[in-house]
């Protein structure tokens, strides 16, 4: 027993062994993986899957890549230190991943302070690349903004007044709200909020929400709940009949981790963003499709995206610097021009955001499943700001 | 909101109390009897869930719905009394409070079993058979569903009554939580009544867990949330008496529906979202009805509990080997930056292990020789981090003078809590700390043009040529040795003893002229102080921070550190720090499943060494003496 203890406390304390020399490009990744599996289990799979590609066809600068992968604990103290352990013990000089906005600000700020590449994989904030961007650090998804954006002409053709509000309480359900106001007060100038339901994260109370809502007698709700919160919500107002005669835009809601729980109690009508991996006609997607379900006999979720091109787009990024070095990395990656499933896209040199889109449709029913129709896939370069507002938002010091 | 809006809510909050008290009331028995601060009790009540969602789906129809939800209590109950039997009763002569830790442990595996067996996707079960739709009441639809779940609290309520009430085992079970000592000389069987209680106990959260089937989908976070909702209503309600926990049940779920019903109200001006409340709502009840009520709102005073542990050894100061020894490491410490200098992160891991050793050592402080169990030590550390990182947020204040800010700010949020706290006893002031520390955490998420929200204060780096790990290193170990010296040496002068036998006695201390609460309140307010350091030289090391900083993970991550290294000795909480940071931080890089094996290791731990680490060997070497 107590060798074992010991075992284990000088395993701990243990100098790192001196870096060997270097066979290989290694990637540091974290992420949340204990705290949200639902989509990071399918993101792993999706970079597990990028990565073997790339390898397999020689790697790059005649070296294999190598992703060393952490748990960020879901916490941004857990997340630096995991960062840092992978910067002082690793060796790497390239970070990517994080799920949670204020996890992946926190590490937006640590690449900025120690000067590592940092490619924020899946966290929303708008502030990642706007008000706290830094020279170092890219963000791959579209933000919280931009996807709200992505829903307007559609929330705008159905012209409703009285709008319900409910979203987490925290920075993604915030800003989403705080966007959502802000685009309709400016288009439509009858635009009245009549409730706003703010629910603490995983512990929405939903029956009590969904009178709260009802009772506000609005036309439209607007819904950026996801995971449990979601179904529960749904749920709640199915059974109270809440949705019926009323416009639903929600955000998410059409990405497969948060619409199959659902089953056959998916909410049809809801105008949502989301990933229809089913009916994407991209020849791009086509073959991502093939190579998914050939490896892993599943079919992709969004993360699965999401992982695969975070991947992808690090390859093409050291290809092109010809270096692994972080500021190479940032010229190369300022323009870089990438070809995913959802066919091309690029990092943006403005404000180092991806102009990655995504599907807006309506969810229906099909064989007793949740999927999305009438969809179309909105580039994000048609839904940013102009440039001069983006100036005034990012701070100089990092262009 | 109108006066049927209104009615209708209050029907919504009485089918979610229904839910809380169901889990409440299984805790709330357990402790009463067995005195175990039981937190895997929140993983039984998940547990109930993912089977009962098992069953519905694999069988199907009524049968598979509702034979199910009673299949899932019988199985979870079982599950419980196999708990007790193999694990706790091993180890229930261990000091108090032990046995939480080997609780904590299960979170932990049973949370990595979920994710094993059923996957990380949220399962949603079928609608109830029978009751899918939903019926008109006062013009608005109420699910049938939560119309029976209305009833099933009540009818729970009574017939747990009525088998306290009417039936031997009840009686056994009230005398128990009386006095069990007298129980078991009375010729009862306690081992039998205790793995009876911790069974009926469980298959109460498990059926707590299997009713939520039809309501919300299983998943894998609902361990921590039903645990300390449970805890809440138990506290409210008063320790041991079941109809305070469904009264408790029955306000809380109310006011936050209220909170939900009343949305956003425009007063002078200004629009309060009252929604936002349900972050805090049974936690700001909790504070208002133990500060009004010290034992909750149907609770009595507690009794004295013999402890079955050994009695605790008086603590001695420093054999000269051992100051010797404590040299030679601060030696080493000292001599870090160097021995480390090819493997940098080292360093980085050392100043974790530093702040977790000041933050545990705090706690230790008035945990151990104080008696004061406090579950929300992480208040302390969340308000000297805000403080250090505000100052240099908005007043562009230098490292120096933040650092020292954030032992005052931490020191006053001690003084006023532990006002409040030290009127308390046992559990209601764990309970209360507790509260207090949800609140503090609350308040620094919702004052988003302050705090920063959810995103927190980030930028906060040390200026050179402190950037360096090796410098840092050495300004966090100065720091965090002056603070555990600091607390040592208080320990070992008259303020130290008086604080002790106002422990152990407080009626013998206050009749010798000590005024135990004035004692404990500044015993208290030094802990929150020393723990404010730990919570600025933190904001520095991460470069920023936010509201995790004060949450409940931290807390009991704090608990765990304390047990581990032995509640009864001075250098435990030093040792249990290292040990947990250091495992924490190796184990999450060696599995998946890396959860699962850190609670394996405590509890591997846990029954090699009741009593903690330091403890044990501390009991070894006495062995040996007296045996020589």
């Amino acid at each position: 027993m107590y060798t074992r203890l010991f075992a284990s406390l000088a395993f701990a304390v243990t100098l790192a062994a001196p870096a060997m020399a270097q066979q290989t490009i290694k990637i540091g990744e974290l992420n949340s993986y204990k705290s949200q599996p639902a989509f990071l289990d399918p993101y792993k799979k999706g970079w597990e899957m990028a990565i073997e590609e790339i390898n397999a066809k020689g790697g790059v600068l005649g070296k294999k890549l190598e992703v060393i992968s952490r748990d960020d604990g879901a916490n941004p103290g857990t997340a630096v230190r995991a960062a840092d352990e992978l910067v002082t013990r690793e060796g790497v000089s390239i970070l990517a991943g994080t799920f949670l906005s204020n996890v992946g600000l926190a590490v937006t700020n640590f690449a900025g302070q120690k000067k590592v590449f940092f490619l924020a994989a899946e966290p929303l904030t708008d502030k990642i690349t706007w008000q706290d961007g830094n020279k170092y650090t890219f963000r791959l998804r579209a933000s919280t903004y931009m996807q709200t954006a992505m829903l307007m002409p559609e929330t705008l053709a159905a012209h409703k007044k009285r709008w319900a509000l409910v979203y987490p309480n925290f920075e993604y359900g915030q800003a989403a709200a705080a966007a959502f106001k802000e685009l309709m007060k400016a288009k439509q100038p009858d635009f009245e909020v009549v409730t706003e339901q703010a629910t603490p994260l995983g512990k929405i109370d939903a029956g009590a929400v969904a009178q709260a809502i009802d009772d506000a007698k609005p036309d439209g709700i607007f819904n950026v709940l996801f995971g449990g919160d979601l179904a529960k919500f749904v749920r709640e107002g199915n059974t109270r009949g809440i949705f019926k005669n009323r416009t639903v835009v929600s955000l998410l809601s059409g990405e497969p981790e948060y619409l199959d729980p659902l089953r056959d109690e998916a909410p049809v009508g809801w105008i949502v963003t989301g990933y229809p991996w089913n009916k994407i006609k991209i020849p791009e997607h086509a073959a991502f499709l093939k190579a998914y379900q050939a490896k892993y006999h599943d079919y992709p979720r969004l993360g699965s995206v999401v992982g695969y091109v975070t991947m992808k787009s690090l390859a093409a990024g050291i290809a092109k610097a010809k270096s692994t070095e972080p500021d190479k990395l940032v010229e190369a990656f300022k323009g870089l021009k990438i070809d995913g499933p959802f066919g091309p896209f690029y990092y943006r040199a403005i404000d180092h955001q991806a102009t990655m889109g995504c599907f807006v449709g309506k969810i229906a029913l099909e064989n007793g499943k949740g999927t999305m129709v009438d969809f179309k896939y909105v580039d994000g370069t048609s839904v940013m700001p102009p440039d001069s507002e983006i100036k005034k938002l990012r701070p100089a010091s990092a262009n | 909101m109108t006066l049927n809006a209104l009615l209708f809510q209050a029907l919504n909050g009485l089918s979610s109390a229904s839910s809380l008290f169901l889990v409440a009331a299984g805790l709330s028995l357990i402790f009463g009897v067995t005195r175990i601060v039981n937190i895997a009790h929140g993983s039984l009540y998940m547990l109930g869930t993912y089977i009962a969602y098992s069953l519905a789906m694999h069988i199907g129809g009524a049968l598979g719905f509702w034979g199910g939800i009673v299949a899932t209590a019988v199985v979870v109950g079982i599950l419980g009394a196999l708990i007790e039997i193999v694990l706790l009763r091993r180890i229930y002569r261990a000091p108090e409070l032990f046995q939480l830790l080997a609780t904590f442990a299960l979170v932990l595996i049973i949370n990595d079993a979920a994710l094993w067996i059923w996957g990380p996707e949220d399962l949603l079960g079928p609608r109830a058979p029978g009751l899918r739709d939903a019926i008109e009441i006062l013009g608005r639809h109420l699910p049938t569903y939560d119309l029976f779940l209305i009833f099933v609290g009540p009818v729970v309520l009574i017939a747990m009554h009525l088998a306290l009430a009417r039936t031997r085992l009840g009686r056994l079970v009230r005398a128990a939580t009386q006095d069990r000592e007298m129980v078991g000389a009375l010729g009862v069987n306690q081992a039998i009544l205790f793995t009876v209680v911790f069974a009926l106990g469980s298959a109460l959260a498990g059926l707590g867990g299997a009713l939520q089937v039809a309501r919300e989908p299983a998943n894998l976070s609902t361990d921590l949330t039903a645990i300390s909702d449970a805890f809440v209503v138990v506290v409210v309600g008063g320790m041991g008496s079941i109809g305070g926990a469904y009264l408790a049940a029955v306000i809380i779920a109310e006011v936050k529906a209220l909170c939900i019903g009343i949305g956003v109200l425009h007063i002078a001006g200004m629009a309060l979202n009252f929604s936002k409340l349900t972050l805090v709502a049974e936690f700001l009840v909790m504070a208002i009805v133990l500060i009004v009520r010290p034992y909750g709102l149907l609770g009595r005073v507690q009794a004295a509990v013999r402890s079955i542990a050994e009695p605790e050894e008086p603590i001695r100061a420093a054999t000269p080997t051992f100051k010797l020894f404590a040299t030679a490491v601060l030696v080493i410490l000292i001599f870090m930056p160097l021995l480390a200098r090819n493997s940098p992160y080292t360093l980085v891991l050392g100043i974790d292990v530093l702040i977790a050793v000041l933050f545990a050592t705090s706690l230790h402080f008035i945990m151990g020789p104080g008696g004061m169990h406090s579950f929300g030590h992480a208040a302390y550390f969340g308000l000297g981090a805000y403080g250090a990182a505000l100052l240099v947020k908005w007043l562009g204040a230098p490292m120096s003078v933040a650092l020292i800010a954030a032992p005052a700010v931490a020191l006053a949020g001690g003084l006023l809590f532990g006002w409040f706290a030290v009127r308390l006893e046992g559990v209601y002031l764990a309970m209360i700390t507790l509260a207090f520390a949800q609140i503090v955490w609350a308040l620094v998420f919702q004052w988003e043009e302050l705090t920063g929200g959810s995103n927190g204060v980030i930028g906060v780096w040390p200026p050179p040529p402190f950037d360096k790990s090796g410098f840092y290193f050495l300004l966090t170990l100065a720091l965090t040795a002056l603070g555990v010296f600091l607390l040592r040496r208080f320990l070992f002068a008259p303020f130290g003893y008086a604080m002790r036998a106002g422990r152990d006695s407080p009626l013998r201390a206050e009749a010798i002229g000590i005024h135990v609460k004035r004692v404990h309140w500044l015993g208290f307010a030094i802990a929150g102080c020393v723990c404010g350091i730990a919570g600025g030289l933190f904001a520095f090391a991460k470069g920023s921070i936010s509201p995790e900083t004060i949450h409940v993970q931290r807390s009991i991550d704090g608990l765990v550190m304390v047990l581990l290294g032995g509640i009864q000795t001075l250098t435990g909480p030093i040792v249990g720090a290292s040990l947990f940071a250091t495992l924490q931080d190796t184990v999450m890089r060696q599995t998946e499943y890396w959860r699962a094996l850190l609670g394996g290791i405590i509890l591997v731990l846990v029954l090699a060494f009741p009593g903690g680490i330091v403890g044990a060997f501390t009991r070894l070497f006495t062995k040996r003496a007296a045996v020589t």
